[in-house]
């Protein structure tokens, strides 16, 4: 099976986001960097359908160089290939530009792929845009939020998350999958992994040569401003017996909160 | 004109779909502009009421065979159709888990961006703003579409209904000219978690348990709270999910589900920074926590220090009382 993974580098989902001040970014100083965490399990599900089915893993990365790290991690972990798409620009927040970089690289040099993988959503955009951009884009099937994926042959099961339930859903490849947690657990890099990862050559295509027009690659979302959330100030803060507890939370949230 | 996308499971039309539609109207309304409804399927019949009342000038009715199952190819198709007829200003519905796997489909078919999961509309010199939750929820993202029509998601349970209108108008009916052909993901089956009816992106309480509930079995106690409250659900922490005590989808926060009920009742939930981004955005806060120097405090409006295994049982006969008077 040809298997392409997209993944890309956010800010530690641990780490405290402070915006810049121009309003349009966030000051990336200070912050550590890691693979967006879904992305991790498309990974994991992909090695683990290779070393099932036999084929190819890629993963490929749109962004700037720093982006190399992350796609050495995921050969360390036993990706066959990584690419990365160098693209300068900051965050754009637009899914459809960076889906259609991804379609085109998969139309010119992946015409053959089986299988696109990627995380449900990134970590920073928080679109859960390009998947079904690229799936829409390429006219292949998507399943999203995927909790659970078998292949035999040309066919899929996938079972995906929903509202209180999981739909199970049957598909043809090709096809574009998006990775939820629960899906695996990602193994950690062996130390032969990383020492092999170190010294693979990973190519470079930048962004402007996949033959977008200039229009395509220009951002069809405009900034108006990046701002901290609103802080929520804490409320009172009582130490009772449990039945007068009890009774207080009852009183707050019928007379204060009216919430009952 | 607003074209709003109106979802419906088994039979029934969503709350989330009707308060896009008031928002919608909203809008609309500010804008000069019409709202029109539009339906995939042939369930519906008796529900048009509620959408009258939210705010729909017209309601049109997509019908075919094969469209009342959900398939994000065929849905994608035939509003395309629509859109490319109606040419409406903007598209929206909401991020329910249909919307958020159909509207960046529809938008990748229709070569336009996407608005996803907004919290807060505006209109801003005679457009569009759309305000949305970036980095889990640790800030905030205002933008505008360049291209159109403008397709948006809107997150559920933020934006509220109106007052119901009466009056009515027109229903029209379209049959599927040009059946979809092309490769489809199809929904087999739609297996239900046992007992969880409502996901805690729909509830309008969410009772979330903790580290503190230190085991799979206490979680029963929060279901217990559950079957008082009315349209409720169990939450969890990530470290309780971790733990194996209950199933990722009810997990809170950032590598979980954002959530904003109008109660969150958290018990030994410490409030990590990464569950305090899925649910800081819910309308009331109440933790029960040992730990007085609980994060979670930070962000509660009634803090109760204490022991949750001594509260959560007179809890529920107080809340019995309340509810049943």
């Amino acid at each position: 099976m040809n298997i392409l993974v997209l993944v890309k580098r956010v800010p530690d989902t641990e780490s405290k986001i402070r915006v810049a001040p121009d309003n349009r970014g966030i000051v990336e100083e200070g912050l550590n960097f890691i693979i967006s965490p879904y992305d991790e399990f498309a990974v994991e599900e992909a090695l683990r359908l290779r070393e099932a089915k036999g084929g190819k893993v890629t993963v490929i990365s749109v962004g700037r160089e720093e982006a190399l790290l992350i796609l050495r991690k995921c050969l360390a972990m036993g990706a066959d290939e990584a690419l990365l798409v160098k693209d300068n620009n900051p965050e754009t927040f637009d899914g459809l530009r960076t889906a259609r970089a991804i379609a085109s690289l998969v139309e010119q040099k992946f015409p053959d792929f089986d299988l696109l993988l990627f995380g449900k959503q990134s970590f920073g955009s928080d679109n859960a845009q390009v998947p079904a951009m690229v799936a829409a884009l390429l006219g292949v099937p998507q399943v999203n939020v995927v909790v659970k994926l078998t292949i035999e042959g040309r066919e899929g099961v996938a079972y995906r998350e929903i509202e209180g339930a999981q739909e199970k859903v049957v598909f043809s490849l090709p096809a574009v999958i998006s990775a939820q947690k629960g899906l695996n657990e990602p193994r950690y890099e062996t130390l032969k992994g990383i020492m092999a990862a170190k010294r693979k050559e990973i190519p470079m295509i930048p962004i402007e040569e996949l033959g977008l027009k200039a229009e395509d690659l220009a951002p069809a979302v405009e900034i108006l401003g990046l701002e901290p959330p609103p802080t929520k100030s804490a409320g009172r803060l009582v130490q009772l017996p449990p039945e007068e507890a009890a009774k207080e939370i009852v009183r707050f949230l019928r007379e204060e909160a009216k919430v009952l | 004109m607003i074209l709003v996308f109106i979802e419906y499971r088994e039979g029934k039309i969503k709350k989330s779909s009707l308060e896009v539609l008031a928002e919608a109207k909203r809008l609309a309304d500010e804008l000069g502009w019409e709202v029109v409804a539009a339906l995939i399927g042939s369930e519906l019949q008796e529900q048009t009421a509620a959408l009258w009342g939210q705010g729909a000038k017209k309601i049109i009715q997509i019908k075919g065979d094969g469209l009342d199952q959900y398939s994000a190819e065929k849905y994608t198709h035939y509003l395309e159709e629509l859109i490319q007829e109606l040419r409406p200003e903007a598209v929206f519905m909401a991020a329910s888990a249909m919307g958020r796997d159909l509207a960046p489909r529809l938008a990748g078919k229709l070569k336009v961006a996407l608005a996803s999961d907004c919290t807060q509309l505006k209109v801003l010199n005679g457009e569009l703003v759309f305000i949305r939750p970036v980095y889990a929820g640790k800030a905030l993202l205002t933008l505008k579409l360049k291209t159109r029509p403008q397709l948006a998601t809107l997150r559920p349970n933020i934006f509220p209904l109106s007052e119901p209108q009466s009056g009515e108008g027109e229903v029209i009916e379209r049959r599927i000219a040009n059946p979809y052909s092309g490769p489809v993901a199809g929904v087999e089956e739609i297996i239900r978690e046992e007992g969880a009816e409502l996901d805690v992106t729909e509830a309008e309480v969410v009772v979330s348990g903790g580290r503190g509930m230190k085991g799979a079995e206490n979680f029963s106690l929060l279901r217990e709270l559950c079957a008082i409250i009315p349209r409720s659900a169990v939450g969890a922490s990530r470290s309780a999910v971790d733990s194996g005590w209950i199933g990722h989808q009810h997990q809170v926060g950032q590598t979980g589900k954002t959530v904003c009920p109008n109660l969150y009742l958290a018990f030994g939930v410490s409030g990590a920074i990464q569950h305090l981004a899925g649910m800081s955005g819910s309308k009331v806060i109440v933790a029960v926590n040992k730990d007085p120097e609980a994060p979670i405090f930070k962000v509660a409006d009634l803090g109760v220090v204490g022991d949750l295994f001594q509260i959560i049982p007179p809890l529920k006969e107080e809340l019995r009382k309340a509810l049943s008077e």
